[in-house]
């Protein structure tokens, strides 16, 4: 955990020097852009890599009944058997976390005098992994009023519906304070359970202090440490054209937050983020499971040498029947003449 | 690669959404800095012709919509009519004789950055939509 905020702090830092050393030009123009590069070219890569890995078995995840006698009940959803199903399931998946919500958590409770072990469905991380996540859409969504021009009509619905309680101007957003709340949730929850804390890797951490990082960084640009959005909106226009504008001149709180998001953005192909790709290719939940109906053969099997029964009689008949071993084919009676 | 005709197209959507800034800007009309009408001329408070903003040209870029929001609280929640700047200069606390006295045409001046960004502040919900002749009167 130490590791993971030390090394939020310093890209942090390391942001605000660049601004205060002069290095606007470095910081607000090409990391950027060589962050969004290596987080596209990144991503394919590794898309590509898994792709390269054969699943030659149906090894699907499932939740439900599978397919078998017409009298038996199958769960068309919890264990698809066509490719539309499993199409509806991924989309679900994608959409509304269903494997979360499944969620259920062990403990170790008395029960009448006895120690037994119970379980029970814990909604929490469903809830606030969704909330997360919508929060963190809306908001790249939003932030396309700064790479657009003229920005869509659609972008200005989103951020009216984002800001409907007009508290305050500019306009408190929902969605920022949801994005803090559940990452802060998403933060507890490691840190609190000894559990959860065990399993925990530095990286686990990295990921959530560096997206709240992100987010303070810009709601702090939004509500406390103001900048020139116009000018602001010049630069970034300037980089979605790839006609860089010089950015010297912008607070330095606006290049905190790009340096943080450029460190997401590289850092996102070999992270645990890569989830968002990877969802759509884990062969637990993009497989059909038909494995009653078909077959599903290791294609490299090295190929096998049968030996027949025919075979083997053909071998051994002479033996077989001197032993009185019924055999299939009589032998040649040439033996007997 | 296994499974290509699914693999493929999934991240032709994923490069192309991520991009997407790029292609619609290509095929956007150009964008150009957005540039707003400053006044021109000095215009009488208290007596005095001022030539100056409120606050200094920076900070009201950054920060105008505070100001504004302060403004509203006090003249209408406390009744407070006179604003002293950090310069100690008096204002009347009013965005049509004070704002508008200078910042008179709303489409070169407000709207300009507004509409560049995608902001829409309810302003106008209240308050007459000036025509450009504040200086008139």
């Amino acid at each position: 955990m130490t590791i993971a905020f030390a090394a939020t702090l310093l890209i942090l830092c390391v942001g605000w020097a660049g601004s205060a050393l002069g290095l606007q030009y470095l910081f607000g123009v090409i990391l950027p852009l060589v962050a969004g590069a290596v987080f596209i070219i990144g991503f394919i890569w590794k898309i590509v890599r898994w792709a390269k890995s054969p699943v030659p078995f149906a090894i699907p995840t499932v939740a439900g009944q599978q397919r078998s006698l017409d009298w038996i009940k199958p769960s068309r959803l919890e264990c698809p058997w066509t490719t539309p199903a499993v199409a509806g399931r991924m989309v679900l998946e994608a959409f509304t976390f269903r494997s979360l919500f499944r969620n259920t958590r062990a403990e170790r409770t008395t029960i009448g005098g006895t120690p037994r072990v119970t379980y029970f469905s814990n909604k929490w991380l469903w809830v606030f992994a969704l909330l997360f996540h919508y929060s963190m859409l809306v908001i790249i969504i939003r932030h396309a009023r700064f790479f657009l021009d003229p920005v869509p009509a659609c972008i200005a619905v989103v951020e009216f519906l984002d800001g409907v309680f007009q508290v305050g101007a500019p306009r408190f957003y929902m969605t920022d304070a949801f994005i803090l709340g559940a990452l802060a949730f998403l933060f507890l929850r490691r840190a609190l359970s000894e559990r959860l804390r065990y399993i925990s890797l530095p990286a686990d951490y990295f990921a959530l202090f560096l997206l709240i990082a992100i987010a303070g960084s810009g709601i702090c640009m939004r509500y406390i440490s103001k900048v020139d959005v116009n000018q602001v909106k010049e630069v970034l226009m300037g980089l979605a054209t790839l006609q860089p504008v010089d950015p010297t001149g912008i607070g330095s709180i606006f290049f905190v937050h790009v340096t943080l998001v450029s460190a997401l953005l590289i850092y996102f192909p070999f992270s645990k983020l890569m989830h968002m790709g990877g969802v759509f290719m884990s062969p637990t939940r993009n497989m059909k499971c038909n494995t009653r109906e078909e077959r599903h053969v290791n294609p490299w099997n090295p190929p096998k040498h049968y030996h027949t029964y025919a075979e083997y009689e053909d071998d051994f008949r002479d033996a077989m029947v001197e032993a009185g071993i019924p055999v299939d084919k009589q032998p040649e009676t040439t033996a007997e003449a | 690669m296994f499974n290509a005709k699914y693999v493929i197209p999934g991240i032709i959507v994923f490069a192309g959404l991520f991009t997407a800034p790029f292609w619609i800007n290509m095929l956007s009309p150009k964008h150009e800095k957005v540039v707003v009408e400053l006044p021109a001329h000095p215009v009488t408070f208290f007596g005095e012709e001022r030539s100056q903003c409120i606050e200094p040209r920076e900070w009201m870029a950054a920060n105008h919509m505070e100001l504004l929001i302060e403004w509203r609280d006090s003249a209408l929640r406390e009744n407070k009519r006179i604003y002293t700047a950090t310069d100690g200069k008096k204002w009347e606390t009013s965005l049509q004789n004070t704002c508008m006295a200078c910042h008179s045409n709303k489409t070169e001046f407000c709207d300009k950055c507004h509409d560049a960004n995608s902001v829409n502040p309810y302003c106008w919900d209240c308050h007459v939509i000036p025509q450009g002749n504040n200086n008139e009167f």
